[in-house]
């Protein structure tokens, strides 16, 4: 556009009213212009909020309450089964089945020295007949005399979680030394948990997808609705030579106020919720359903990470909600345009 | 200034509404576009204010061919345009001022820029005292002239108007002419389409004059 070619001249002119006019203005009163002359903070072009503005609000607040909860379900779970993964990978145990003309406390002996020439091992404890007993208890009753019975004994070792032995080369040199020895590192325990852990991990993400499809869903519907209901808006600003992203942008702070509002609803309700069960859990403990409650899902605590979860997550609505608008704005005005222009598209009702 | 050349345009698979168009508009002219109802006034205006393509023919804007320029650019090209509905289409919710300044906001001007010049175009156009007030509560005139004073915010070089008089009374038809013409006389080529024959035997200026889709043109 050439500036140099428009006519300047209006500007300077107008400080001179036109003649017609010139009967119109009271004359006088200077004080109650001079009072007019103040204009009121510039209002947003798009009517800050209607009825579909609140519904959508109330949507994406459910939509947030729904993603933070399962987030803060994933990551409780996650939580959950790494600590019980460490609890178990800590230790492993070397079984020794009793065989004719075997010495079990030499064997046992003999199996704690041979993990612990191991680089990785912590420390080897024997269970002794006693603790043994004790763990036959609840199956065999007191008074138990193990010399009787043929019942493996244990030894324990701990292992350094960061650096483990090696437990192929250990399970070989117990087979060799010791036949009736048996290693187990627990290894299939963790691999269940690890694998328990990631298919919760995998639901949850799935789940995260489902609501943020629905709620993309939402606000493309309720882009739509409010592009229609506002369609008289759009007329003006394209009469006043406004381009698709300037009338994009207004929807888009429109929108962006509504699901920054809502998603802090939802996600500060689902973060009170996780505060609440958690106060609950901390003011029950020795409860039997508190423990049933830790045993299923451990502590309702989601830490600090999950909170920060929780606001990210606010943070990905609020900007999801934001470019679905965006997109959805400018693909609407291009084919509103596409129609407005082309005769053969059009009705002609316009016409006159 | 604007030129258009054998233009034609129908509206889907119906009859041509416009036939045969070749006319200019110089700059700093004034003219009426006058003719019965249903002659297809608005559709022409609505191709002067490119919102429109036609179905045949050729239109030159400004010194461009309207077929070769993209679509994103022709925003640009409207905002040296001024456009003025009878219906007025100021929005409810934004005041005179708010209303009157929106060329200039979409154009993404700070408001502190502009905001003598929309108080000086509203004093102008005798809104002087409605700059706070919502559409609602203004007089059919005085809705006219915020749309007249919101199309030339931004010193358009031709202003289109659609039976701006259509809705006020004689003396403020009298008084929104009169505005026209100074305007006219300021350097801004003015096109006022009306079927109100008293108000243009107040004025010696051309006038076009559809008939049944062909254009007749009396300087």
């Amino acid at each position: 556009m050439n500036e140099l070619s428009r006519p300047k001249a209006t500007k300077s002119a107008r400080s001179q009213k036109p003649a017609s006019e010139q009967q119109a203005q009271p004359s006088g009163q200077k004080q109650t212009r001079r009072v007019e002359m103040r204009v009121r903070p510039t209002a947003p072009i798009l009517p800050p909020s209607n009825i579909q503005g609140n519904a959508l609000m109330v949507v994406i607040a459910i939509m947030a309450f729904l993603a933070c909860l399962t987030l803060g379900a994933v990551s409780m779970v996650r939580a959950t089964a790494s600590s019980w993964q460490s609890q178990i990978s800590r230790e492993i145990t070397i079984q020794i089945k009793p065989d004719d003309g075997l010495d079990m406390d030499a064997a046992l002996k003999k199996a704690r020295d041979l993990a612990l020439t191991f680089v990785g091992t912590r420390e080897g404890t024997i269970m002794d007949e006693s603790a043994t007993a004790r763990l036959l208890e609840p199956w065999l009753g007191t008074g138990l005399n193990l010399a009787d019975l043929p019942v493996p004994r244990l030894v324990i070792v701990t292992i350094d979680e960061q650096n483990p032995p090696d437990f192929a080369g250990m399970r070989d040199l117990l087979k060799t030394e010791i036949p009736q020895a048996f290693l187990d590192d627990h290894r299939t325990w963790v691999d269940r948990l690890v694998s328990m852990a990631h298919t919760t991990v995998l639901i949850g993400m799935g789940v995260l997808v489902l609501v943020f499809t629905a709620m993309i869903l939402t606000v493309i519907f309720a882009t739509r609705g409010a592009l229609s209901g506002n369609r008289h808006i759009v007329e003006v600003l394209h009469f006043v030579g406004a381009e698709s992203t300037f009338v994009a942008g207004e929807f888009q702070k429109h929108f962006l106020k509504i699901s920054i509002k809502g998603s802090a609803a939802g996600g500060a309700l689902a973060a009170a919720m996780f505060a609440l069960a958690n106060m609950w859990q901390a003011n029950s403990l020795a409860t039997p359903e508190s423990d049933q409650a830790s045993a299923l899902f451990g502590s309702f605590t989601i830490g600090m990470g999950g909170y920060l979860g929780i606001f990210a997550t606010m943070i990905v609505i609020a900007l999801l909600t934001t470019l679905t608008a965006r997109f959805t704005v400018m693909r609407t005005i291009d084919e509103i345009d596409l129609i407005r222009s082309d005769p053969a598209r059009s009705d002609g009702l316009s016409a006159s | 200034m604007i030129h258009f050349e054998n233009v034609g345009l129908r509206y889907g698979m119906g009859p041509e509404i416009l036939r045969d168009m070749t006319f200019d508009i110089p700059k700093r002219s004034f003219q009426f576009l006058t003719g019965p109802s249903g002659a297809g006034k608005t559709t022409l205006l609505r191709l002067l204010f490119m919102s429109l393509h036609p179905t045949r023919g050729i239109i030159h804007m400004f010194g461009r061919d309207l077929s070769q320029i993209p679509r994103p650019e022709l925003p640009m090209l409207r905002r040296r345009v001024g456009i003025v509905f009878q219906d007025f289409r100021l929005l409810d919710h934004l005041t005179t001022y708010e209303n009157v300044a929106l060329p200039l906001r979409v154009r993404g001007k700070e408001e502190s820029s502009y905001r003598n010049d929309v108080i000086e175009l509203l004093k102008w156009v005798g809104l002087g005292e409605r700059i706070n007030v919502l559409p609602a509560v203004l007089s059919g005139g005085e809705k006219q002239r915020a749309a007249i004073a919101r199309a030339l915010m931004d010193q358009p070089e031709i202003l289109l108007a659609d039976e701006p008089t259509g809705n006020v009374d004689p003396p403020m038809a009298r008084r929104l002419l009169n505005l026209f013409l100074e305007l006219n006389r300021l350097g801004t080529a003015v096109v006022i389409a009306t079927h109100d024959l008293a108000l243009m035997d107040q004025v010696d200026a051309r006038r076009m004059i559809l008939t049944e889709g062909r254009l007749d043109i009396y300087e």
